[in-house]
């Protein structure tokens, strides 16, 4: 599998204090792998190093060790980001330029003819859902969710193969948080690759293939969302109508627990390494309807709790 | 090296500048001075002409460097307090492309200020000249419409083009414009004086002293140089030699200060 970016030991400090400036470590040999075309999450709590790991990838702090490559290219080399989209978190925008010379402006600076930046303009503004007569108003009279939308027609108008976006959904209404997932979606499906970074776990579980979770600067779970939370499961769930109480009774044995919805309907919780089949066969036998069997496993939310603490 | 990556942050500069309601009224403000000049000559008999050049060529100095010094401090400053450089430096775009392109941007805008101002001035002394009645006229050291008025202008901008890269400078460093503006200045007011500072060994009698003063004096930019307005207004002649060596002065001078200022904005980190 080819990767778009790599990051090997990736290790930044700051120096901090006034008199006597000491290093502090916010990013603790970070290393991963974001596969081509794939959605990777980089995922932590406030102060987990994901913003620092971006601006490093982005060539905007200088690494105290390690490497990270984009494309099989050092970061430092400028013209592999002819290739990056970025939008950075809570981006500012020139207030004084409209949204069509912000995004002309910056499709010129990578390398787009005059000609071609007004045509990729008009086509990523409306993509992105900026309306006609919003275009030539000035950025300072725009909303945080419509900089959002400025902010990803910039990072997107020069047809980048990877786009790297520092938690695009932070502070956005859920209408605009609906659109950034739609066009990450799209972006996914036209088979960029998107590095985006959140501390919204749903969003994430929707969005992702593959995550990595930073905590204290440190990686302490990266891989396939799949493989993260197969290893986890919960045991199962079953779900039947028509059930008498002394059959209910009798299920309670297996269930780690068992709540009746309504009428006779119920949901027996298994554990893990309980099998339904006993429970199904017990229930048919005492004429109740199977609802549904289902495997409960580890939410994201469960595997970032564990890998942080 | 992509000129058309400096030449669209250059352009950028301009426009924000050209949009800047603080430049249009320090600019509309020197033009009034310029009308304003006009009572005060009448005020001096047989001076009119030189005050008015003389306070003419003083007013478009003080607004270049103050637009110079205020504008420049906030020029890299501001993109990195803002974080608006994130956006920018995501892009195939140097570090020193950038650097260039402002610093060409706002010297293009202060050229743009700088001829405004210089139009007004010339409009002023065209009135003069034809209220001016002969016997007056023949009074004059330098006609009304004089060019070498122009050799000032030039030369304020090779002046203005040192300040802007000393500002800038500052501005890469610095987060405080209050620090970065009077840094700015005080190498300015400095600089004026550079030429006694090299001369500080022989007035005050000490060697240490002296060495100081030598080396301030080599390091500081020679600003006094670039001042000919009272030869200008007296009608002495400006020797295009002397033109063209303080020009090339001020262009090493800024291309030095500018390639200082790259290998620090090189070296910065963008927390």
């Amino acid at each position: 599998m080819q990767s778009v970016v790599r990051t090997e030991q990736l290790t930044k400090d700051f120096l901090t204090g006034f008199w006597k400036p000491r290093p502090g470590r916010v990013l603790d040999a970070v290393s991963f792998d974001v596969p081509r075309g794939e959605v990777f999450g980089l995922l932590g709590p406030n102060g987990a190093g994901k913003t620092t790991t971006i601006k490093l990838l982005m060539d905007l702090l200088r690494p105290t060790q390690g490497r990270a490559e984009i494309f099989g290219r050092p970061v430092s080399d400028a013209d592999v980001r002819q290739r990056v989209g970025f939008v950075p978190e809570q981006p500012y925008y020139y207030d004084h330029l409209s949204a069509e010379e912000l995004v002309q402006y910056f499709a010129g600076l990578s390398g787009l003819s005059r000609v071609d930046a007004v045509a990729r303009t008009a086509a990523v503004l409306t993509r992105t859902g900026v309306r006609d007569e919003d275009r030539r108003r000035p950025l300072r009279q725009f909303s945080k969710g419509m900089l959002q939308r400025v902010g990803l027609a910039q990072a997107l108008v020069h047809d980048p193969e990877l786009v790297v976006l520092d938690e695009p959904m932070s502070g956005l209404d859920p209408i605009g948080r609906r659109d950034v997932r739609q066009i990450i979606m799209q972006l996914r499906d036209e088979g960029r690759t998107v590095l985006f970074s959140s501390h919204i776990l749903a969003d994430a579980e929707l969005l992702c293939s593959h995550v990595a979770i930073l905590a204290r600067g440190q990686v302490v779970a990266l891989g396939k969302l799949t493989d993260l939370t197969a290893p986890a499961m919960h045991g199962s769930e079953v779900v039947v109508s028509n059930v008498n109480a002394e059959a209910a009774a009798r299920i309670g044995a297996h269930a780690a627990r068992v709540t009746e919805i309504a009428d006779g309907r119920y949901c027996f919780e298994l554990a893990p390494g309980e099998r339904p089949e006993p429970v199904i066969a017990i229930l048919a036998a005492a004429g109740a309807t199977l609802v549904s069997v289902s495997p409960v496993r580890a939410s994201l939310e469960d595997i970032f709790l564990e890998a942080i603490q | 090296m992509s000129a058309t990556r400096v030449q669209l942050v250059a352009w950028h500069v301009f426009k924000e500048g050209a949009r800047d309601r603080v430049l249009f009224t320090m600019v509309g403000f020197a033009v009034l001075l310029f009308g304003a000049s006009l009572l005060l000559g009448q005020l001096t008999a047989g001076q009119d002409l030189k005050i008015i050049k003389d306070l003419g060529l003083a007013v478009i100095e003080v607004s270049g460097v103050l637009m110079s010094v205020l504008i420049g401090v906030g020029l890299v400053a501001r993109e990195i307090d803002k974080r608006s450089i994130y956006g920018l430096l995501a892009r195939p775009l140097r570090r020193w492309e950038f650097i260039l392109g402002k610093y060409v941007g706002l010297l293009m805008t202060l050229a743009a200020n700088v001829a405004v101002m210089t139009v007004a001035l010339y409009a002023v002394l065209a009135w003069m000249q034809w209220t001016a009645t002969p016997a007056v006229r023949a009074s004059w050291e330098a006609p009304a419409l004089d060019p070498a008025m122009l050799v000032a202008v030039v030369l304020l901008m090779g002046e203005l083009a040192v300040l802007t890269a000393v500002a800038l400078f500052f501005s890469t460093f610095s987060s405080s414009a209050l620090w970065s503006t009077l840094f700015s200045l005080g190498v300015f007011v400095a600089g004026q004086f550079s030429g006694q500072l090299r001369e500080l060994a022989t007035a005050v009698g000490s060697r240490a002293a002296g060495a100081v003063g030598t080396a301030l004096g080599l390091i500081l930019p020679a600003f006094g140089a670039f001042d000919v307005k009272s030869q200008v207004v007296h009608g002495l002649a400006i020797p295009l030699e002397f033109v063209g060596m303080t020009m090339a002065y001020a262009a090493l001078y800024a291309a030095a200060v500018l390639t200082a200022t790259i290998a620090v904005f090189n070296r910065r980190d963008f927390q």
